[in-house]
Formats: structure tokens, sequence, C-alpha cells
């Protein structure tokens, strides 16, 4: 090992490659373009993949939102066609009964007409538990979300959204505590949430789900519930048992397939991680792919270099060089030539996500979120191409030494 | 310094082998200045890269410096090369990316030896013959006649008993190779064994004994008068 440390060593490998600089950084392209790929491609899926966790961040993924539809099927007297309506004592039973089960969040929703001061829209009303706020994550900007104490009083609390508070509210007006006119019913501002990107039916107010019950006269009846499954539990699964346990309830064929709809998110997500994980496989694979041949294009070079250097190498064994030397200090060179190309390609690799980072990282829905690779997957490359280079330097170096010394030295 | 009895050799060529060296017997002593004659083919070159031991010997014995030559596998000649052995070929055979310092020094290198000493023993060489100022300049920088006093220099750099010189003057004009056989006269002054491969009357005139190789014999092994070049220039 000590000849690694030795000047001597360096000067001849710099020598050689210094004799043909635009040999040596044409045979370097090769490795440097596949650790390029291999950083950039690894860096912009990692990015895709943070992206795609900070949309649904917030968000219980492993779940699935069931409503009533109508029947198909005629069942127990009664015709098809029939309505179906969930309630509130539906989505207990599913809580109490169906394995894995992590939440039920029974929901309402209704039009509504809102006013306040001289400015009105129409928006979408939901009636919610506190509950939503654990599955749904609402990014608030200011205020609170609905609390059991504005669900016990059946308090005329509301939660708007930002979009909301922009259309009905001047500017700088502090909106906590205000109130706003729903159906004609004064409703105190407690909080405003920032909308987010994904959620199912997009919901403009919250109130309180017993405040909505009341105002809309709803009775036990839901929307539409969504469930969320523990994460080891399969949420397909729970979608089948649920809907069973409906249809058991409401008593409806267990073979009708319309009489509830769903929507079910976390098959849908399972999906678009399938994709993600495709996509780091086809990243490694095309990565690893690249740095192969451009490995393979240092081996060919050396191997050209070594022909051509083929009186040189006997000048050096007719001065005393053994057959180990020259070996070795052509495997250096190959270890060197990929090391450095290899180094210079994480860093060119670097400003690529640098670039990515600022082009498409920047801001709240970026597309690719803090692009990046673990410096982990960097040594593991660089072990790669120096274990590579190392293997492809000992067939020009075998083949150097191949040649009688005196049958080298006649080469012209 | 060198004995050689019954020495042969022969090269393959396709079914048959050609016979090159045909039972040689040769003894060198030291501070001898030898020139090996013969016209081409005669064997002449096979047999200084047997002394060489650039190649291997089929049959016949053959002692350098009281070491027996034998069986070398090619890590053991190259370091017997490397103490033994000065070589100074017809094409110089500099290497083109150094420059004559660095050449010069390229077998202390394969000896070993620390960066700082290989310098200053470079430098003493190439001063001996005469280029010191040309030390930082690369061979193609240099004339035939400077760059084959690189050579020599190099080949004397690792303090060898025997210097080697293939046809050393071959690729020079007159005037400049008798520059170059003075210089090597004076090395054989100062008590080194040269043996010299030529085609060339004179310049094997300027040794002090002449072995004549016709197919694979010697001819005729004889002591002549040693013409000094330096009358010549």
């Amino acid at each position: 090992m000590k000849f690694l440390f030795d000047r001597d060593t360096w000067q001849e490998v710099f020598d050689s490659m210094g004799k043909n600089k635009l040999r040596t950084f044409i045979t370097m392209i090769g490795v440097w373009w596949g650790i390029l790929l291999l950083i950039g491609l690894l860096g912009a899926a990692r990015g895709m993949e943070n992206s795609f966790n900070r949309l649904f961040g917030d968000f219980a993924t492993n779940s699935v939102f069931i409503w009533g539809q109508s029947t198909s099927k005629p069942f127990k007297g009664f015709q098809e066609g029939k309505r179906v309506t969930l309630k509130l004592s539906d989505a207990q039973k599913i809580q109490d009964n169906v394995e894995g089960i992590e939440f039920v969040v029974p929901r309402n929703q209704s039009q509504g007409f809102v006013v306040r001061k001289m400015l009105s829209g129409t928006y979408n009303i939901a009636g919610d538990y506190p509950l939503l706020d654990i599955v749904q994550k609402k990014k608030l900007i200011k205020g609170r979300f609905i609390n059991q104490s504005d669900m016990d009083n059946k308090r005329k609390v509301a939660v708007i959204s930002e979009d909301i508070y922009k259309q009905l509210f001047e500017k700088d007006v502090e909106p906590i505590g205000e109130l706003i006119r729903i159906n004609n019913m004064n409703f105190a501002v407690i909080g405003v949430f920032e909308l987010d990107n994904f959620g199912g039916p997009s919901s403009d107010i919250h109130i309180p789900f017993e405040t909505f019950q009341q105002v809309y006269n709803q009775g036990n009846q839901i929307g539409w519930m969504m469930i969320t499954g523990k994460g080891e539990y399969d949420i397909k699964q729970i979608e089948d048992d649920s809907k069973l346990i409906l249809k058991n309830l409401n008593k409806i064929h267990p073979e009708d397939k319309r009489a509830f709809g769903s929507f079910n998110l976390g098959e849908q997500f399972a999906k678009l991680t399938g994709f993600l994980t495709g996509m780091q496989f086809l990243t490694w694979f095309v990565g690893i792919a690249t740095l192969i041949a451009g490995v393979f294009a240092i081996g060919s070079i050396l191997l050209i270099t070594v022909k051509e250097r083929t009186k040189e190498i006997g000048v050096r064994r007719a001065l005393g060089a053994t057959p180990f030397e020259i070996k070795r200090q052509i495997v250096v060179e190959a270890v060197f030539l990929t090391l450095i190309a290899g180094l210079m390609g994480i860093i060119s690799g670097g400003w690529i996500l640098i670039w990515l980072d600022s082009a498409f990282g920047q801001g709240e829905d970026a597309t690719l979120v803090n692009s990046s690779v673990s410096i982990a997957i960097v040594f593991v490359a660089l072990l790669i191409l120096i274990i590579l280079g190392t293997l492809i330097g000992l067939i020009p170096a075998f083949k150097a030494t191949s040649i009688k010394p005196i049958d080298a030295l006649r080469e012209e | 310094m060198l004995k050689i009895s019954k020495l042969h050799k022969s090269y393959p060529i396709g079914d048959s082998s050609l016979h090159v060296l045909k039972g040689i017997d040769l003894v060198v002593n030291d501070g001898e200045m030898v020139a090996i004659m013969g016209s081409s083919g005669s064997g002449k070159s096979t047999l200084l890269n047997i002394i060489g031991m650039l190649d291997e010997h089929d049959e016949g014995d053959y002692e350098l410096d009281g070491v027996h030559i034998e069986n070398l596998n090619e890590k053991k000649a190259a370091v017997y090369r490397n103490k033994f052995l000065g070589f100074i070929f017809q094409s110089f055979n500099l290497i083109n990316y150094k420059n004559a310092l660095e050449n010069v020094a390229l077998p202390l290198y394969y000896q070993g030896l620390k960066r700082k000493e290989r310098q200053e023993k470079a430098k003493f060489h190439l001063e001996k013959v005469g280029l010191l100022d040309w030390a930082h300049h690369l061979p193609n920088e240099l004339s035939g006649g400077q760059k084959q006093r690189v050579a020599i220099a190099r080949a004397l750099a690792a303090n060898p008993k025997l210097l080697l010189a293939d046809e050393p003057t071959g690729a020079l004009d007159t005037t400049t190779s008798y520059e170059i056989m003075e210089f090597i006269q004076h090395l054989n002054d100062e008590g080194k064994t040269i043996l010299i491969v030529t085609h060339e009357e004179d310049i094997a005139h300027m040794c002090k004994r002449i072995v004549r190789l016709r197919d694979g014999v010697i001819m005729e092994d004889k002591i002549v008068e040693q013409v000094r070049a330096g009358q010549h220039v």
C-alpha cells in the first residue's frame, strides 16, 4: 500500500495521462456521465417521492371514502333503485366490527349561501367531527379547528378556507370572532385554513357536525364517511368488510355493486408509490448500466493506450521494471481515472440537483421537493467505481506484460 | 565478467524453426570494449538480447559476473537487468513525455531509490554527458546526438557492470557518431565493460576487440588496435 502514498507513483500516473489530455478527457466522459445520470435521476426520484409525501403528508393515505347511492338489485321486499342513506349508527357499527380500523369519520355536506356585510357567495358547508383534523390535517393559518366543546354545545362556529376569507373579508381584517351568515344564521369564525392540494370533495367551510345536524335538520343521516385503516392492514379488505356490514345493516343484496360508492385512496396511493418504486429501480438500472458502459470505455481506451505504449513498456522493462510494477501502474491509472471521473460526476450531479431544486423545488406546490441523494449511496457508487476500475484495469495490465520485452522493444 | 559457452538459440517459424545461434563461445573480461559484427541475420542482435536478458537461450551456459543466468522468470530478469546491465539502443528509446532528467532517473526509480537521491544521481550523469543545461527538455527538443547522450546517461545511471549498445550510431550522421563513440571510449577508459553491436567497420575499429559472426557462429575473434574517435573529429 505504501506505493499509493508515493509521490512518484502519482508522478507516473499524471505523466502518462497528461501525455494525451484529450484522450484522458474522453476516457472519463463515460464514467462521468454514468455517475451524473445516477445521481441526477436518483435525486429527482427522491424529490418526486418527497413531493408526494408532502402532498399526502398530513393525510391518512390508508383510507377509503364510502357514500350511499341507490340499489341495483331488489332485496328482502325492497325494489331496486332504493335510495341508500348512511346513518351515524352505521359508522359506529363499522368502527366496532371491522378489523384494522383506525378511525371512522362521518361527514355531512351541503350548499350554503354565505353573507358577510355586503359580500356574499355560495359555498360547500361541511359538518365535521374534530377527528377530521387528525385524518386530514388542516393547515390553519389563523385560529383553530372545531373541538369537542363546540360539538357538545352545538356552537355556531365556522372554520373557513383562505379563499373565502379573501372573498368575504376586506384586507387586513382579523377574521377570528367575526360573524358570517350561513343560510341566515350567524356563525362566528374560529379559524382560517389553507386549502390542501388533495382531500376528496373540496370543502370550503367546516362547522361542527352536531350544529350541521341541527341547522340542516339531518337527524342521524350522514353524507359519507371516511374510514382509515391501521398501517399494516389492507385497505381494500377494510373497504370490502365495511361495505358488507353496511349492506347487511341497510338490507341490501350482498352482491349489489351499486348501492355504495367509494373511493379507495389507499389503493390509488399504493399505485403511485408502486410507480415511484419502479422509477427508482429504473434509475438504478440505467445509472449502473451507464456506469458499467463507462468503465468498459475506460478499459478499452486503456487497452489501446497500452498497445500504443508497448515500446515504452518494453523500455521500462529493459531498465528494470518488474511485470508487477508495470501492472500496478496501469491498474492505478485505471482506478484513478474512474475515480476522478466519478468524483466529477458526483460534483456535477450535485450541481444538477441544486439546479433542479431551484427550478422545480421552490414554493408550496413544488414538483420536486428536496431532490437529494444520501451520502451512503454516493459512497456505494464510489466503491463500485473502485472495484470496477480495478477489474477493468487488470485486462490492459495483463496485456501489457504478456509481450516479451524483446518483442515490445521491436515494436515500432 | 561474461562467460558464454555452447549457446544455442532458435526461433520457431511456422512448422520449422530458424536456428539463429549455433553454439557461441565467448568470454569477455572486465574493462573490455568489444564490437560484435556481422551482416543482418548473422545473429548478432539475438546474441546481444540474450546477453541483455531480454531473450532466453535454448541451450548452453551463460554466466554474468559470476551469476548463472538460467530459467529466469520475468521478475528476476528485471532485477538482474536493473542491477547488471545498461542498454543503449539505435533508436534511443527515450520516453517522449519525460524530460531528459526524468529519463535518466527512470532506472533509479525501479531500483527503489528515494526521489532526492535519484535527482542527484541523474544530474551527475547528465553533467557527465554534458547535457545538464538540457535537463528539463523533452526528447523531441533534442538533436539525435543529444538524445543518444541522454540514453547513455540513462544506461549509466544505474551503474551497470556491463553496457550493451545495439547499433548506437545507426541513426546518427558520421560526425555525431564519432562524438558518441568518443564518449563511449571515455567510459571504457574509466573501466566500464562495453559490448557494441554494429555493422559499420569504422565504428567496430574504435573498439579493442572485434567478434565477427556469420550464420550463427563466431567466424573471427581478434584484438584490434583501437582507433580513437577523437582523431576523426
